[in-house]
């Protein structure tokens, strides 16, 4: 899994202004399956390689779907790609959102910007396995009505389960929620001593939620987040994405927050 | 399984029941006006059913939203402080049920009973406190493009 395999683009669909999702099918062999929470190293020739968590997977069961924020050069040369182009890819890596730790309870999935990407695969398998637990509940963070991710998905999610959506600043003719999006967590159905965290988004609102959803009940060993720092080996080697005793690529990027909490208060330079 | 936190649960049962006797439902339809920016802040309300757009006033636009409120949340927290006047206004964006309040029967109480007093103006602290940071947060900006980290 560490040479990168080629994958072809087989679907590009745009999400946002800066948001492309791409599907991929292996050219060869495809790589061994990706759980949701997971990571690939993906290489847009010749720029190089950037880390992509799966946004969701194809109906042949060898396909990766994944979302990308084009920010940088890598992932405005990924978000440029069209059907029929390659791409080399590595993984599967990094732990995988802990859904088992839900059975029998309450999930709530926690959105920031394109932080809904790790969480749609998640979602998927949590509403196709509805005898595993009591609940699901999904609250969306975005930037602007334009910025979130998945429009049409979250109207045929809202039939399935509660989903709450914020807005950081409205646009004329938004009829929805504004403010941040720990203002939704009373508004949404779930049990906190009964209840299983999952978040992804900006780390700053990852920190408030894990907080206010502690305060409210909810076990510090049941609030996973995804956590991010720059990755360039993917297999634990390299220590660019060291975070005190861990290496994210490896031991994260899902890491529970009775464990990462101390870690992220300390200062890096 | 729900959680009904909001406002309310910053108070014991016993304070919660001293509000509540001072409280009576009203209704609003979709798209009233509750209060204005300047306003003196004589009422306050709890929405328990709608959502509450809060808003300022500027010139030649549509008031543009700052927050949304919806169920359990207070709407307004001037009455609280001097000068006791708004300084948002706030309009249904859908029909709405609340508990409204006269706010100097409530001051009132607060003041005959700083135990009561106390335990309000806590529970009005916290939610100053939550909005704040919640400004604070859209601030930075968090969504937008990366200055050197977050997605
Ligand atoms: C485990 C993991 C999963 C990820 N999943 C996704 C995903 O599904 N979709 C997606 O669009 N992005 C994802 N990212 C972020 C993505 O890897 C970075 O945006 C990318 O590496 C930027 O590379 P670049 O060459 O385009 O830009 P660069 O020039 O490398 O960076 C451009 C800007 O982005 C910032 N940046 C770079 N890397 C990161 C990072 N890891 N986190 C936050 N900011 C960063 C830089 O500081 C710089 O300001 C993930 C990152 C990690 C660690």
């Amino acid at each position: 899994m560490n040479v990168p395999q080629p994958y072809q683009v087989v679907g590009r669909d745009r999400e946002t202004a800066d948001t492309v999702t791409l599907t991929l099918e292996p050219v060869g062999d495809p790589l061994p399956a990706f759980r949701p929470g997971q990571f690939a190293m993906v290489y847009a020739f010749p720029r190089g390689e950037v880390p992509l968590s799966l946004s969701g997977t194809t109906p042949s069961g060898t396909g990766l779907t994944h979302t990308v924020r084009a920010v940088g050069p890598v992932t405005s040369a990924l978000a440029g790609l069209r059907p029929g182009h390659h791409v080399g890819v590595r993984g599967p890596f990094g732990t995988p959102w802990d859904l088992a730790a839900a059975r029998g309870g309450d999930l709530l999935l926690v959105a920031g910007g394109v932080g809904l990407a790790p969480l749609r695969p998640l979602l998927l398998r949590a509403l196709d396995e509805p005898r595993d637990h009591r609940g699901v509940a999904l609250v969306v963070g975005a930037r602007t009505p334009a910025d979130l991710l998945y429009r049409d998905q979250c109207d045929t999610w809202a039939q399935r389960a509660p989903v709450a959506v914020t807005v950081d600043r409205p646009e004329p003719g938004w009829t929805g929620n504004v403010g941040v999006v720990t203002t939704l967590l009373d508004r949404v159905p779930y049990q906190p001593r009964n209840t299983t965290a999952y978040l992804c988004g900006p780390e700053v609102m990852m920190r408030a939620t894990a907080r206010d959803l502690v305060h409210r009940g909810v076990p510090a060993s049941r609030v996973f987040l995804s956590l991010e720092r720059t990755m360039r080996c993917g297999t634990g080697h390299c220590g660019q994405c060291q975070l005190g005793p861990l290496l994210l690529c490896r031991d994260g990027p899902v890491v529970a927050w009775d464990r990462a909490e101390a870690l992220l208060a300390v200062r890096e330079l | 399984m729900t959680t009904s936190a909001g406002f309310l649960t910053g108070l014991t049962e016993p304070q919660r029941g001293q509000l509540l006797a001072l409280a009576e439902t009203v209704r609003f339809p979709s798209g009233a006006r509750i209060f204005d920016e300047g306003e003196l802040a004589e009422r306050f309300w709890i929405a328990e059913e709608g959502s509450v757009a809060l808003d300022v006033h500027v010139p030649g636009q549509s008031p543009p939203i700052v927050e949304t409120l919806g169920p359990g949340d207070l709407v307004g927290w001037s009455w609280l402080f001097p000068p006791y006047r708004w300084h948002l206004g706030a309009r249904t964006l859908s029909p709405v049920t609340a508990r409204q309040f006269d706010a100097a029967a409530v001051r009132d109480r607060c003041a005959r009973d700083p135990d009561f007093g106390h335990a309000l103006t806590c529970a009005v602290g916290s939610v100053i406190g939550r909005r704040l940071r919640g400004a604070r947060a859209r601030l930075l900006d968090l969504y937008g493009p990366p200055r050197g980290g977050g997605r």
